[in-house]
């Protein structure tokens, strides 16, 4: 690890030269996010069914909703600049705390669909790719397309109806039992559980990309003149596929995964609703609903962080995978 | 004794073709054989063969390669990955690619004494160290690290050559080590597999498609031509008296040799015509290009016949008249 020190410098620079975009990114959203009709007092007045004009006035006063744009969008500023994401007037709760909350119902369920997805798509790219053209092959094509083209909801319902409600195996939504005051790895087994179809249902759209991508650049690899000198050593073929072929294959597939990262967040919208999943993704969808937008800025903020910190991350993990790749 | 190599009626074929027909070759302990023959003829064809790594499409169709008493185009697979690296090893023509760009040029010659000789990774380092000394790698310690698009195309062929020697093989195999390199370095790297071949008492399968490399370097010729063996000959002889006419058109058309040689028939001396030409061809491939053929040899294939101990060619005519139709001046001397 030759590059320690300029992979330091590296995450030194990006993590500055970031501050401006993110900037440039909470602005805009907050535009966007006006052109939406009506605000949370609104939809609070509508909700409690009998307002009056007067309530609905110290409402929006309240919450600075009375305000001209551009005066909410400096104090909303100033409030970020002093660290602080606002109140959310729908949860009555610091927007911090909320997403605090769910954050790590999220990053579980992403990491968790991730790795899976990355694993297994590896795995069955691997087998396809050595036996391309033959009947495992062609049995793993139809089904990663397979994957690749039945929407996640669905698959949801469909494992929900499965192992929740026919074999009753796993729960059908929510992240833990409730009330169950489980700990140590009784709960993480119990948490481990509620995890594994959201996960699943999330992932499978990813392994098949995973599949094809890896098929793909295996058999490009393996046609390399290199190979050929692995083959010469007198390596077995597994470790000719794995050392030499895989090693190179994975470059590409990793710069995907993270790509991809980003997109995961969104596909958590749709399978944390149907699972009942307390994570961000229905934590923003509740939040469009209820016009809350301090809530969905401070999401939007979020995932901007995390997209710049995957983007670093991916360059680091790249110029460990790839010699030939300098850390810039 | 029988020798160290001993490869009988080769023929290799694709589903639609068969680039390599019948091709017999000999390699004894500590000799150079060169394999000579322009581009196409099938010398990498052959050369993968000996260690089956041929192409995927690509098969042996028939033939024997015998090595140690056992028939390599038929053994088991295990069997033949431990002849591979250990008792043969080969280097080829592109150290450009020929090296995997993500390992580090130490894994990649530590990979393959791990593997045949069971060192711990420490040893195998250091092992990795010593191999780069010996082929004259300078500062083996800091290079062991580096990876190959760190190194120039010369000390790539030369880790290349490591990776080969790393073992100790019996046979080394080289398919045009030198062709992508500068003249330069060409000589200092042809200068080391020598000095190997004697330290370690390798036999030496040279393949070329330069005469100037044969001269300095090889014991015997065989000549290729369109996937044939049309010529074989002691270096010496070869030199001095060439029978078949392709091989005495390589001679002329090898800037090197000029000085020596004295079958050229002018100052133009390439080979006219192009190898494509032998497709379809019936009787003799060349005969397309031959300055001496006549109708017989579009009938049949002319037979390989030996015409003295070691000396082969396959072209009826000059085999007839070597002296008047052979070359016009004196002999070398
Ligand atoms: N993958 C392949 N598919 C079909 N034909 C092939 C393939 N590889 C080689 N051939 C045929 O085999 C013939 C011999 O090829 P080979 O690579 O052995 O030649 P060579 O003598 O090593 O030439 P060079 O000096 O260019 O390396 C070629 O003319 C080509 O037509
Ligand atoms: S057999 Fe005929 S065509 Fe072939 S090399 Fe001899 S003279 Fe030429
Ligand atoms: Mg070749």
């Amino acid at each position: 690890m030759r590059q320690l020190p300029r992979i330091l410098t590296a995450v030194r620079r990006t993590a500055l030269q970031s501050v401006p975009t993110i900037v440039g990114i909470v602005i805009l959203n907050f535009f966007l996010l006006r052109l939406a009709p009506g605000d949370a007092a609104d939809v609070l007045a509508g909700e409690a069914g009998a307002a009056t004009e007067e309530t609905l006035a110290a409402l929006k006063a309240k919450f600075g909703f009375d305000l001209p744009v551009l005066q909410q969008l400096g104090t909303y500023l100033w409030n970020l600049a002093h660290f602080s994401l606002g109140i959310s007037p729908r949860y009555n709760q610091p927007v911090a705390e909320l997403i605090a909350e769910r954050l790590p119902n999220t990053l579980s369920l992403m990491g968790a669909a991730l790795g899976f997805a990355l694993l297994t798509g590896i795995a069955l790219g691997a087998v396809m790719a050595s036996f391309a053209g033959r009947v495992p092959d062609k049995v793993l094509s139809v089904l990663s397309l397979l994957f690749y083209s039945i929407p996640s909801f669905w698959i949801g319902l469909m494992l929900i109806v499965l192992f929740a409600v026919k074999l009753g195996w796993l729960p059908s939504g929510g992240a833990e039992t409730i009330g169950a005051g489980f700990s140590g790895g009784e709960m993480l087994l119990d948490r481990a559980r509620y995890l594994v179809l959201p996960a699943f249902s999330l992932a499978l759209f990813y392994v098949a990309i995973y599949a094809r991508l890896t098929r793909g650049e295996m058999l490009e690899v393996k046609a390399q003149d290199h190979v050929r000198t692995a083959r010469a050593k007198g390596l077995s073929p597994f470790a000719v596929a794995t050392r030499h072929v895989l090693r190179n294959a994975l470059i590409p597939v990793t710069t995907m995964a993270g790509i991809h990262l980003a997109g995961l967040l969104g596909g958590a919208v749709v399978v944390e609703t149907v699972y009942s999943w307390p994570g961000l993704g229905r934590l923003a969808y509740e939040a469009v609903l209820g016009r809350d937008f301090h809530v969905l800025l401070g999401i939007l903020l979020l995932s901007s962080l995390l997209v710049v910190a995957i983007n670093a991350a991916i360059d680091i993990l790249q110029a460990a995978l790839d010699p030939r790749i300098e850390v810039r | 004794m029988s020798a160290l190599l001993d490869v009988r009626g080769l023929s290799i074929a694709f589903p639609k073709a068969t680039p390599v027909r019948d091709v017999s070759l000999t390699v004894e302990a500590g000799e150079t054989v060169a394999l000579v023959g322009e581009s196409g003829s099938g010398k990498s064809l052959t050369a993968l063969a000996l260690l089956r790594l041929l192409p995927e499409r690509a098969r042996i169709a028939s033939g024997e390669v015998l090595f140690g008493g056992r028939d390599l185009a038929r053994l088991g697979d295990r069997e033949l990955r431990d002849v591979r690296g250990r008792d043969i090893a080969m280097v080829f023509q592109e150290p450009m690619t020929a090296l995997n760009p993500v390992l580090s040029v130490g894994d990649q010659i530590a990979e393959v004494v791990r593997l045949h000789q069971g060192l711990s990774r420490g040893a195998a380092r250091a092992r990795a160290v010593e191999l780069l000394d010996l082929v004259r790698i300078p500062e083996p310690q800091r290079r062991v690290a580096e990876y190959p698009h760190e190194l120039s195309g010369g000390m790539r062929q030369r880790v290349m050559i490591a990776i080969a020697v790393a073992c100790s093989p019996r046979l080394l195999i080289a398919d045009e080590p030198t062709t992508a390199l500068d003249v330069t370095i060409q000589a200092q790297v042809l200068d080391l597999l020598d000095a190997l071949r004697r330290d370690l008492s390798m036999g030496l399968l040279l393949i070329t498609h330069d005469l100037g490399v044969v001269a300095e370097w090889a014991d015997r010729v065989a000549v290729m031509y369109a996937g044939r063996k049309v010529e074989e000959a002691p270096f010496e002889v070869l030199f001095a008296t060439p029978l078949h006419p392709y091989t005495r058109g390589l001679l002329a058309a090898s800037p090197r040799l000029e000085a020596g040689q004295h079958c050229s028939v002018g100052p133009l001396n390439e080979i006219r015509g192009s190898i494509a030409s032998a497709a379809g061809e019936k009787g003799c491939a060349f005969a397309p290009r031959c300055p001496l053929a006549r109708a017989a040899c579009r009938i049949a294939v002319p037979d390989l016949v030996s015409i003295a101990p070691g000396r082969l060619s396959a072209c009826p005519v000059t085999t007839a008249a070597p002296v008047s139709e052979a070359c016009h001046a004196a002999p070398v001397g």
